[in-house]
């Protein structure tokens, strides 16, 4: 693949008078946002048709900063939103930012019946295990024992795998990566942004200010060299024992499937509406 | 363009029925909900219609979801409804507050039962004026109609989508169980009898780039929707002109709700709707909204027979609220009655635009009844 330089792909995309970005030095919400942009810039897909949803948090302040249509919403209802947006014209191809706490906690009940209804949408999820704009309490997803504002002494809770719960709710594609993996996320932006229904990319996303500083890893590379040590492939994982999977993260492709889409089914809903009706053949 | 139910004459009808093809007729054509009494029957006649309009019916998997599509929609460009009832209205109160800040057109109904939380499920009430008033946080403005009977309930859906539209502002549709369940004869007009409202869109890009900006200097900016190619930015946090987010920027915040709260306050004369009924010289005033003012009517007329001076003032705005024309009939009248199914929300309106100039009643009743007209002509005359 030929990667343009990050200033061409700046320039072609964002909203010069809303830079600088609020993003803190070493988050990695910059990198999930320069992969989705390149992914769409290598589809040479038309910003026209494309609107930007997004929640509450410091990943949903991404749609501000790209130079198309877009939704800043309330915590966790990105996709709510979305369903409506893309139902009412479903020319439009949607993409969501999102937080891991904003997707899986106030809004994982829209999460998961967004999935259940393969709303056509792809989603870009940052997952940081904390809460990065309200300051570093703990998300749905921090490990047994990873310290946040409200857990000072290490959270007690299970995670959830944000992944596989998207994989069990019925997603057509979903993948999870860090954000240091560059290829393999603009190669699963791509893929996600090509198909019917409703497609999933998870960031591991260094947070070096509200969860890095935390947790005994103040800067970007400490965070990296961290992912490296709990991540673990896909095809290595099927040969792991339970034990020894405990406290690591899958990365990789989890599902990739053609289910119908919300807007295929709703499409025939209404021909058979139509058909039962009497009004067509 | 085919309906599927007859228009250009009278039929028997449920009030939620009449809402849901009021709204078709509209050009209402998308619908998300979540099922809950007494408003479920608007859902269902939505759920069968739409489809056939080639409309969007969607069952969401909550209220907070309801209304978030409902304004997706609105910004894809569609006119939009959604209905509940008070424990739903509730869960929707952030979102509605997020259509009051991104000024976008939606009507929600919300079909009173007794309160508070899940009370009584199939008896009406009015408890909600005060949530659809002031249920959202924060400094804001918004339209809330009440209907009194089934063919108001139809009026006033087409009128609410109307003045969503012309004012880029949700609409709140606040009627109750009696009304919703009550089976009247409804006038369903020809679609070209109806005279309907579209929102303002740019004229060109210049002006798409301020769809927050008074550019017509009428208080409502144009509405760049979706996927024209204006590449606009909505956010709920306090935005300049051109939809920036500027939120420690005091002027700015000053400037946005001002504004935003001054296109429905400056335009109040063409929101508000209201009937009197013997009020020229009336000593009695009786003051009231919704199904009570069918009762209210007919205390009037009993008042008159026993030759006290009553007369009727039906609200059929809730808001904005004429506080200037209270306190002028306060002016005019001895007392003044505010009979309501709640413990007494109109009320404090009414008290507070007459002023002093007129001792005002309370009337209330709750637990799921309509007050008879004798109650009130008993309270009248002591
Ligand atoms: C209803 C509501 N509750 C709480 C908040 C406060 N809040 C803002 S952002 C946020 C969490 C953000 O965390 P996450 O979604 O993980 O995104 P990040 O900032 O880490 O990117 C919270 C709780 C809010 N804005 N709205
Ligand atoms: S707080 Fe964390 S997630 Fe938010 S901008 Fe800073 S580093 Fe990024």
């Amino acid at each position: 693949m030929y990667l343009k330089s990050a200033y061409e792909i700046r320039d072609k995309y964002l909203r010069k008078d809303m830079l600088p970005t609020i993003f803190c030095p070493g988050c990695g919400i910059g990198s999930a946002l320069q992969y989705t942009l390149r992914a769409i810039d290598d589809l040479g897909l038309n910003p026209d048709e494309i609107v930007w949803v997004s929640g509450i948090g410091c990943s949903s302040r991404v749609p501000g900063f790209v130079n198309f249509d877009g939704l800043h919403t309330t915590h966790g209802r990105a996709l709510a939103f979305a369903t409506g947006i893309k139902l009412a014209n479903p020319k439009l191809k949607i993409i969501a930012f999102m937080g891991d706490g904003d997707a899986a906690a106030i809004g994982g009940n829209h999460f998961i019946h967004a999935i259940r209804r393969n709303l056509d949408v792809t989603v870009i999820l940052i997952n940081n295990f904390t809460y990065g704009m309200t300051g570093g309490q703990v998300a749905p997803t921090a490990l047994k024992g990873l310290r946040g504002t409200t857990a000072p002494y290490g959270q007690f809770e299970n995670p959830f795998d944000i992944a596989d719960l998207a994989v069990s709710a019925g997603a057509n594609y979903v993948a999870r990566w860090s954000v240091f993996n560059y290829l393999q996320g603009i190669n699963s932006i791509k893929k996600a942004l090509q198909k019917e229904g409703f497609t999933l990319v998870e960031f591991l996303s260094p947070c070096p200010i509200s969860f890095g500083r935390r947790n005994r890893m103040k800067t970007s590379p400490e965070l990296l060299r961290w992912y490296q040590k709990i991540t673990v492939p896909i095809s290595k994982a099927k040969k792991m024992s339970p034990e020894e999977l405990e406290g690591k993260i899958v990365i990789g492709e989890f599902a990739d499937r053609d289910r119908p889409g919300l807007v295929r089914e709703y499409e025939e809903y209404k021909k058979r509406a139509k058909r039962m009706m009497g009004w067509e053949e | 363009m085919r309906y599927p139910f007859p228009v250009g004459k009278s039929d028997f009808i449920q009030g939620d029925e009449a809402i849901a093809r009021a709204a078709i007729l509209a050009g209402c054509r998308f619908y998300a909900g979540y099922p809950i009494t007494p408003a479920s029957e608007i859902f269902e006649a939505m759920a069968l219609y739409m489809p056939l309009v080639d409309g969007v019916s969607i069952q969401m998997e909550d209220e907070i979801a309801s209304i978030a599509a409902i304004i997706g929609a609105s910004w894809a460009g569609a006119k939009a409804m959604t209905a509940t009832s008070g424990p739903g209205f509730s869960l929707m109160q952030e979102n509605l507050g997020y259509a009051v800040m991104t000024e976008t057109p939606i009507v929600v109904v919300d079909v009173q039962r007794g309160g508070p939380s899940t009370g009584q499920p199939t008896l009406a009430a009015q408890g909600d004026i005060m949530q659809a008033i002031w249920g959202t946080h924060g400094d804001h403005s918004l339209i809330v109609l009440s209907p009194s009977t089934v063919q108001e309930a139809f009026d006033m859906t087409i009128r609410a989508f109307n003045l969503a539209e012309k004012y880029r502002t949700p609409v709140v549709l606040l009627t109750d169980a009696e009304i919703a369940h009550m089976r009247e004869r409804v006038y369903i007009p020809n679609p070209d009898e109806i005279e309907l409202i579209e929102r303002k869109l740019p004229a060109n890009e210049e002006e798409a780039k301020y769809p927050f900006g008074d550019i017509h200097g009428d208080g409502v900016p144009p509405m760049p929707i979706f996927g024209r190619g204006y590449r606009t930015y909505v956010t709920g946090l306090t935005h300049d002109e051109r939809g920036r987010p500027k939120t420690v920027d005091a002027e700015v915040h000053e400037r946005l709700i001002r504004r935003i709260i001054g296109k429905i306050e400056n335009n109040k004369h063409d929101i508000i709707s209201y009937e009197t009924y013997a009020l020229d010289d009336a000593e009695i005033a009786i003051i009231t909204t919704g199904i009570v003012a069918r009762s209210a009517i007919r205390a009037v007329k009993l008042l008159r027979e026993r030759g006290i001076k009553a007369g009727l003032l039906k609200l059929n705005t809730i808001w904005p609220f004429d506080f200037d024309m209270i306190e002028e009939l306060a002016e005019r009248v001895k007392k003044i009655y505010v009979p309501e199914m709640n413990l007494g929300q109109l009320y404090h309106l009414v008290r507070e635009g007459a002023n002093g100039k007129a001792e005002v009643e309370l009337i209330s009743k709750i637990g799921g009844e309509v007050h008879t007209p004798m109650e009130i002509v008993e309270k009248v005359v002591g």
